[in-house]
């Protein structure tokens, strides 16, 4: 029977390599993978292209990364209290691609559910169109958005079976559920691990076909 | 006659939220209506990070880092509540389902474009946009909170914005520390004022051409308005 169960943090990324795209799940700190995140920055990597809705906040989150000057790009939309990437940012050794949060939230929705893109109004008539085909339906002006996938997507559930299907805890589940969708490698870290069996069906959120590897965090 | 402040401000937009209605307030100012709205009024709010039904602050020892407003801050979830993905969280906005956002604004136009996502001036950050843009574009309708002017006195109702836009035509009603200004085809119209200001005070004090409502409500110094519904 299928099992997706890794026992060390360096397997929860093993195979991730310089250059890579990452997601990484989480709004501030709700649904960030904290003990993942932490094996990429011991893995030492550089020249990451990172999408996640924030950039930390100088805790054990990107921040890490961004110390360590392991990233290139970061895709987000709200990277503000960000200490550590602010410094890189300024210096001008990190460049950032800012967008709507919906908006970023959508085009991974597409790269998981391999549409080509799709057609919003958000940013019509503002910075935001820059570079963006615009089109008209219906006598409304759109934006063309283009997918986002990555090679790797880490993100944090709640409780885990074997097979990995996720469930999440309250507001945690923000963009994890999504990005869990559109990644070549999804690992999930989790607070349990039942049996395949022991979750509610009803409960499960990101079934397992998405997922590659689900690891335990220690609960202190 | 001094301008409302904040608080009194919050209860004066809280007292206008349309009954059992989904509302959406914006990070800042507005996040103060949520103490505002008398729990009978069936006021549902809508948290982007995916909560429905956000209930208020948590007693102290209770937070959880993992239900948490947009500004970050611990909530509760309300009777009822319900929790979703990002994506579905922006669905319900882009999608037309929100009834109403309250925004806070460094510029509105007469044409009720918004400008409230940067100044554009470098304040030593990066820049942020996070869901303005999305709220913005996708609500039924789109009420701004603010300061009349600005700290320096500068208006920010004014005939075009001058600050980066966040969307363009959405703004329908603006609630303000001296009047609540409507934004309509024919142009803005003072729908209340402050107890004790004059019209030509608060057109002193605005960027863009301002007519008077037939009926004109009175704003109280707390907050509460009179003689209009």
């Amino acid at each position: 029977m299928r099992n997706v169960v890794v026992g060390t943090e360096a397997a929860a990324v093993a195979g991730l390599r310089d250059g890579h795209v990452v997601m990484v799940g989480g709004f501030g700190g709700a649904g960030l993978p904290r003990s993942i995140i932490k094996a990429v920055a011991e893995l030492g990597v550089r020249d990451l292209t990172v999408i996640s809705n924030n950039a930390g906040a100088g805790g054990d989150d990107l921040s890490l990364w961004f110390r360590q000057r392991m990233v290139r790009k970061i895709i987000c939309s709200y990277p503000r209290s960000a200490k550590d990437f602010t410094l890189q940012y300024r210096a001008g050794t990190v460049e950032l691609e800012l967008l709507p949060q919906g908006t970023l939230v959508e085009r991974i929705r597409a790269g998981g559910a391999g549409l080509g893109g799709f057609l919003s109004p958000v940013g019509v008539g503002t910075v935001f169109e820059r570079g963006k085909e615009k089109i008209t339906v219906g006598g409304r002006d759109f934006l063309l958005e283009l997918p986002l996938r990555a090679d790797f997507a880490l993100v944090k559930g709640r409780t885990a079976d074997t097979l990995g299907n996720v469930t999440y805890n309250k507001a945690a589940r923000n963009h994890c559920a999504v990005m869990a969708t559109a990644a070549d490698i999804v690992t999930v870290e989790v607070d349990r691990i039942v049996e395949a069996g022991g979750l509610d069906p009803e409960s499960i959120v990101t079934p397992c076909i998405f997922v590659d590897r689900v690891f335990a965090r220690a609960v202190a | 006659m001094n301008p409302l402040n904040r608080q009194a401000l919050a209860r004066l937009v809280a007292s206008q939220l349309p009954r059992d209605s989904f509302v959406n307030l914006g990070i800042g100012a507005p996040t103060q209506i949520a103490d505002f709205v008398a729990p009978d009024a069936g006021v549902i709010l809508h948290s982007e990070n995916g909560i429905l039904n956000m209930g208020p602050a948590p007693r102290a020892g209770e937070e959880d880092p993992d239900l948490i407003n947009a500004g970050k801050s611990p909530v509760t979830l309300a009777l009822g509540g319900a929790f979703f993905d990002s994506s579905l969280a922006f669905a319900m906005m882009r999608g037309g389902h929100i009834d109403v956002a309250v925004l806070g604004a460094f510029q509105v136009s007469r044409r009720g474009d918004l400008a409230n996502w940067t100044t554009g001036k470098d304040d030593g950050e990066p820049p942020g946009v996070g869901g303005a843009i999305d709220l913005a574009v996708g609500a039924k309708a789109i009420w701004v909170m603010m300061d009349h002017v600005a700290r320096d006195g500068a208006p920010r109702i004014v005939s075009d914005c001058t600050l980066p836009l966040t969307a363009t035509n959405v703004v329908s009603r603006v609630f303000t520390s001296l009047a609540i200004i409507e934004v309509t085809e024919g142009g803005l119209l003072v729908s209340a004022m402050l107890e004790g200001a004059e019209f030509d005070h608060v057109q002193a004090a605005t960027g863009a051409p301002l007519r008077l409502a037939e009926r004109v409500g009175m704003i109280t110094a707390d907050g509460t308005l009179i003689g209009r519904s």
